[in-house]
């Protein structure tokens, strides 16, 4: 054994955070800020094809020419675009994202308001869908080929292919108007204790948790089965092991990696089914506050919102991506 | 063989829709937003049997011409999507270099945008209109349809019957549309049914927030909206045609996994 050649193990170099996967995981960054700034640029000129003085709008048709002007040189409208490209992500980078057209408000203070909803909408989602989504892929992955995979699969590819507001008005029939047990709507005043934050909550967490189940639970099969045709589980087959043990001792470990991009990618589901859970159950939460911005056509709100989720949905995009790099065994002996 | 079943039934419900939306007129108990009775949110019965809306109109009528739109639109959409997705995806698998990497990393940059979130700028900024819709509809699904036509096409490109047609001296667009694309047919129409029920989903969604088709015109998306008031009496108005919505979606998804393409080619559901 010539000192040359290094062996995966004998090595000792099995760090997961060596300069190769660090600078793996800092290009990923890169690549997802420069996406946030496309982002921006996109939603950025998503206002500049706003037909209309924007002003005149503001102030109405009764305005004097003077006080058009003067708004116009407040809201730098007098400028070139490209420069009010970066006075708005200058503002916005530090925290100033404007006024609300329809009512003046500052745009940080009405965000500020409604994020603290809808961050406690998704971290319950979260906390119940993961669990659920784990076992039941765990579970038809070590059952996989039986009935019970077979219903798993059916009822799973149902949930992601039919819309949220099929689920959340399904769910407010049965639970709200047929059985009386919880709410139609989301009252937050109800939820001092316990029992309202179970009332409140549960009707919009079931909708929101059932695609995101369904798509995690599907991934996480997918994984453990892929793991599962390794030679090293064939081994075990043969060595006698039974199929609870060959998942969860021989194949789970190694399918992590792929199941937390799983979760992480699945999370990002969130995002689009928080948009029509908060107008279905008029909770008020972000989602809403765009949607009603889009309504009216308050671009400084709609421009932030966007920002946001777009930011949300990439740090996941991201976190998947490092699982991936992270999980990956090859990157570790560099 | 219970795969090719559920393949089959799946199958037989989205051709019965097609026919629904094409046959709407002669099929429609009741004319086109008329109004029929003066009971509103009525329940199931004989007269109509799925009850009756917000205005007292025929629910089974408005669902009937209710899937021209939500089925045109999303067809229209997703033919768009396919058509450049599929020519763009080909066209850099052949020619390779910066073309090649140019596209890809403007798709690669598209496809990380959250889809309803784009559509919704859109919809602030330009309005709601059938045009629009299509078109954003169409752009969000694009690098999709890129990503597994190039991935095709980069597996074809390599093959000695394409080497082959290279040597005889054809040109580059020959080789792409008479040599790789025919090869492709088979995944590609896999792949445009699963747009198709993403775009289904996207547009309906946009409608259900009234940010959608605009009335009169409306699909099964906007009939939810328009009967979310009569969520509280348990009105069927409000549930039937998302259930429409449903078994097309749903239907589709089976036909699909009849397939054994979609496994082979490892579609994760994600867009």
């Amino acid at each position: 054994m010539s000192g040359s050649i290094s062996y995966p193990g004998a090595a000792g170099r099995r760090k997961a955070f060596n300069p190769v996967v660090l600078r793996l995981i800092g290009r990923r960054i890169v690549a997802n800020l420069l996406l946030l700034l496309a982002v921006s640029l996109l939603v950025f000129l998503g206002t500049e094809l706003l037909p209309g003085d924007v002003a005149q709008i503001v102030l109405g048709q009764g305005a004097t020419p003077e006080a058009v002007a003067g708004l116009r040189a407040a809201m730098h409208l007098d400028q070139p675009a490209w420069i009010r490209y970066f006075i708005w992500l200058g503002g916005f980078v530090s925290g100033d994202f404007g006024h609300s057209l329809v009512n003046g408000d500052p745009v940080a203070a009405l965000i500020a308001s409604r994020l603290p909803n809808s961050l406690l909408l998704a971290a319950l989602t979260t906390m119940v869908s993961v669990p659920v989504a784990l076992f039941l892929g765990i579970t038809a992955a070590i059952w996989r080929g039986t009935l019970y995979d077979r219903i798993v699969n059916i009822v799973t590819v149902a949930a992601v292919s039919v819309p949220e507001f099929l689920i959340a008005t399904l769910a407010v029939l049965v639970f709200a108007v047929r059985l009386h047990w919880l709410p139609a709507l989301a009252y937050l005043g109800g939820a001092d204790s316990f029992t309202g934050l179970l009332r409140v909550f549960a009707l919009p967490v079931i909708t929101l948790s059932f695609a995101i189940v369904a798509q995690m639970a599907r991934m996480t099969r997918v994984a453990l089965v892929n793991t599962l045709e390794s030679p090293y589980v064939e081994m075990a087959v043969l060595k006698g092991a039974g199929r609870v043990r060959i998942v969860l001792r021989h194949a789970l470990l190694n399918a992590i990696g792929p199941i937390a991009n799983a979760i992480a990618l699945s999370l990002s589901f969130l995002l689009g089914g928080v948009i029509i859970v908060e107008t279905v159950f008029d909770y008020p939460g972000l989602a809403k506050l765009m949607i009603d911005a889009v309504s009216t056509r308050d671009m400084p709100l709609v421009q932030a919102c966007a920002m946001l989720f777009s930011a949300a949905y990439l740090v996941l995009v991201l976190l998947a991506d490092i699982a991936s790099i992270l999980s990956n065994p090859r990157l570790r002996f560099q | 063989m219970r795969r090719s079943a559920s393949a089959i039934v799946g199958g037989g419900i989205v051709a019965a829709w097609a026919v629904v939306a094409i046959f709407a007129p002669l099929l429609a108990p009741h004319g086109e937003g008329q109004i029929v009775s003066t009971t509103v949110f009525a329940p199931i019965s004989g007269r109509f049997p799925l009850g009756t809306d917000y205005l007292g109109r025929d629910m089974l009528s408005l669902i009937l011409f209710g899937a021209r739109d939500t089925m045109g639109l999303a067809l229209a959409a997703t033919a768009l999507a396919s058509f450049i997705g599929v020519t763009l995806g080909t066209c850099a698998a052949v020619s390779g270099g910066m073309l090649d990497a140019g596209i890809s990393r403007v798709m690669d940059a598209m496809i990380s945008l959250p889809g309803l979130m784009f559509a919704l700028v859109v919809v602030a900024a330009v309005g709601s209109s059938i045009f629009v819709l299509i078109v954003t509809a169409a752009v969000i699904y694009t690098p999709g349809a890129f990503r597994i036509a190039r991935a095709l096409a980069t597996d074809i490109n390599v093959m000695d019957f394409v080497l082959a047609a290279r040597a005889r001296g054809e040109k580059t667009p020959a080789i792409m549309f008479e040599e790789i694309m025919p090869n492709m047919i088979l995944p590609v129409l896999t792949d445009f049914g699963l747009r198709f029920v993403f775009i289904v989903l996207l547009l309906s969604s946009l409608s259900f927030l009234g940010l959608g088709i605009q009335p009169p015109a409306a699909d099964w998306g906007s009939l939810v909206r328009q009967n979310i008031e009569g969520l509280g009496y348990g009105a069927p108005a409000v549930i039937m045609p998302a259930i429409a919505i449903g078994t097309l979606t749903v239907s589709i998804n089976l036909m699909i996994d009849g397939f054994e393409v979609r496994r082979r080619l490892g579609f994760a559901d994600v867009r």
